[in-house]
């Protein structure tokens, strides 16, 4: 069954349409990927489906639920989680405030502490940083932060825009190294990329949305040797 | 030293105001410029309590109530449906809310002055020094709401809330914070603090207008932009400051007459050498 199902949407900054009526899914247990040039509207997908951006016409369906009317904030308990594009970590509040803003909607203060134990075990430089100012943080470890935090709430789906932006190519293999851990310990993963020849080479099923529109769909490794994909997308 | 004392207390009351400014507009975005009305609200609820025979407690408990339900419901009512708007129609209609209130005012209670006696607390020796009591009570009492005030906002689940939202609204959405209910209680926590300010203000000055609230509410606002709007010590050391020197001019005959120049010329003066204010940061705006 889809976890997530995205019919038709649409969503319009003033006059300008930014998505043009797209329909995706991403089932349980998937890694789906979206992909698409600087402008295409991936961003504006996310933040849309969040209820960060309103939108125009369609239907967003998230566990059997239509979501559109439901406020953003609740969406969190109900089990989707977005690392944002930028990261958007807290830039006055320490690493260790920035996890606990992430687990704002648990309620087991020992369970928070576990977690955050566990997650500085799993980036060890966020552990040897517990005390410092996010906004001091470089960049690479800005995306860690903002993905642990995600985390925190205990996801069903994790949404992630972008992930490996501005990263060096060390440091964007860690980032899919971790999204193909939270993957296997049971997270169904919705991944916006600009860097298609690693998200295609990690995803169960694909989109390329071009200009609003979804162009090209299939399996991840299907697309990697599609033939415009290739010319547009990956650069061969 | 008496005048530090009386400068301290005017501080007090300031910064409580200011922060109510700095808190909001942290939060919101926005400038509340109806905040200074809400004292003039609460002064009101005092004098009426008192008229009709109400305990001095009952009072303060009344004008806390009013003004908070009254910062709410002006949120709710003129300031939700504009989110999003542009900061001017905002602005602008925050001025209306402030014109609104002192016109139900003077309908309700007239325009001349009502005098509001709240006991006359006496004054005190100290250190060779002769200072009022209600100076005191300000002082400490302003301290005491300012600490705990400073430990909620850092130690509360809601308070690391209003942090969140204060830096970005929706990667405070992502957590799964209520960025509206945040709003309101940031509101509700402002108009409280007016509250007490319009305690302390009567205290000083036992009168009430529908105006009351003009003056200390732009002394209020200078401070808080003095000490950097959005920053809450910032609002604490701006008030402090603002009432000190204001005491200090005040207390200096040849100075007394230009006391609000001296005041206004120290916010342009500081403006023009650091534009985030004292304890301001310099922050980028996201969606
Ligand atoms: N706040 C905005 N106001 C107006 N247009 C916008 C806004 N944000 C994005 N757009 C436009 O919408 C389109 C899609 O943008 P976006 O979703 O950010 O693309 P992507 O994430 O794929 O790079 C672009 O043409 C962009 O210029
Ligand atoms: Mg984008």
């Amino acid at each position: 069954m889809a976890l997530l199902e995205v019919k038709n949407l649409q969503v319009n900054y003033g006059v300008i349409r930014a998505i043009k009526g797209i329909s995706f899914e991403v089932n349980e247990g998937e890694i789906v990927s979206l992909i698409g040039a600087n402008g295409a509207g991936k961003t504006t997908t996310m933040q849309s489906i969040m209820g960060l951006i309103p939108i125009k016409d369609g239907t967003v369906t998230y566990d059997g639920k239509v979501i559109n009317k439901i406020p953003g904030h609740k969406l969190i308990s109900m089990g989707m989680s977005q690392v944002p594009e930028g990261r958007r970590v807290f830039q006055e509040l320490t690493v260790y405030e920035n996890l606990v803003m992430g687990a704002y909607t648990q309620k087991d203060k020992k369970k928070i502490k576990e977690d955050i134990e566990e997650i500085c075990t799993r980036f060890p430089r966020l552990g040897e940083r517990k005390n410092q100012i996010a906004g001091t943080l470089s960049g690479g470890e800005q995306q860690m932060l903002a993905m642990g935090r995600a985390m925190m709430s205990h996801p069903k789906l994790l949404m992630l825009d972008e992930p490996s932006m501005g990263l060096s190519p060390l440091l964007v293999d860690q980032v899919f190294d971790i999204i193909k851990d939270y993957h296997k310990m049971g997270t169904t993963v919705l991944l916006v990329e600009q860097n298609a020849k690693k998200a295609l080479s990690i995803s169960d099923r694909a989109y390329v949305l071009e200009t609003g529109d979804i162009t090209i769909s299939g399996k991840g490794e299907d697309l990697l040797n599609n033939e415009q994909v290739k010319k547009a997308y990956l650069g061969e | 030293m008496s005048i530090l004392f009386d400068g301290l207390s005017l501080g007090a009351i300031y910064a409580l105001i200011a922060l109510g400014y700095t808190m909001v507009y942290g939060i919101a975005k926005m400038l509340n410029f109806a905040h200074g009305d809400i004292i003039m609200v609460g002064a009101y609820a005092v004098f009426v309590t008192l008229m009709g025979g109400g305990h001095i407690a009952l009072a303060i408990g009344l004008s806390v109530i009013i003004c908070v339900v009254m910062g709410v419901v002006v949120e709710k009512f003129a300031y939700k449906p504009l989110r999003g708007a542009s900061p001017l129609a905002v602005l602008i209609t925050a001025i209306g809310v402030s014109y609104l209130l002192q016109s139900i005012s003077q309908l309700v209670f007239g325009a001349e002055p009502k005098t509001v006696t709240i006991a006359s607390l006496g004054t005190v020796s100290l250190f060779g020094a002769t200072i009022s009591v209600s100076s005191i009570v300000t002082l400490v009492i302003g301290a005491v709401i300012m600490a705990g005030l400073t430990l909620f906002v850092k130690k509360t689940r809601t308070g690391r809330a209003m942090v969140a939202v204060s830096e970005d609204k929706g990667a405070a959405m992502l957590m799964g914070i209520n960025v509206n209910r945040i709003i309101t209680i940031t509101f509700a926590i402002g108009s409280a603090l007016a509250a007490a300010a319009s305690l302390f203000y009567l205290m000083q000055i036992p009168s009430v207008e529908p105006t009351l609230g003009s003056m200390p509410g732009i002394k209020a606002f200078t401070a808080a932009v003095i000490g950097g709007i959005g920053s809450i010590p910032g609002a604490m050391l701006g008030g402090v400051m603002l009432g000190v020197i204001e005491k200090i001019c005040l207390s200096v005959p040849v100075l007394a007459p230009y006391t609000t120049a001296v005041e206004f010329g120290l916010l342009i003066v500081i403006l023009l050498v650091r534009p985030i204010g004292l304890l301001g940061k310099k922050r980028r705006e996201k969606v």
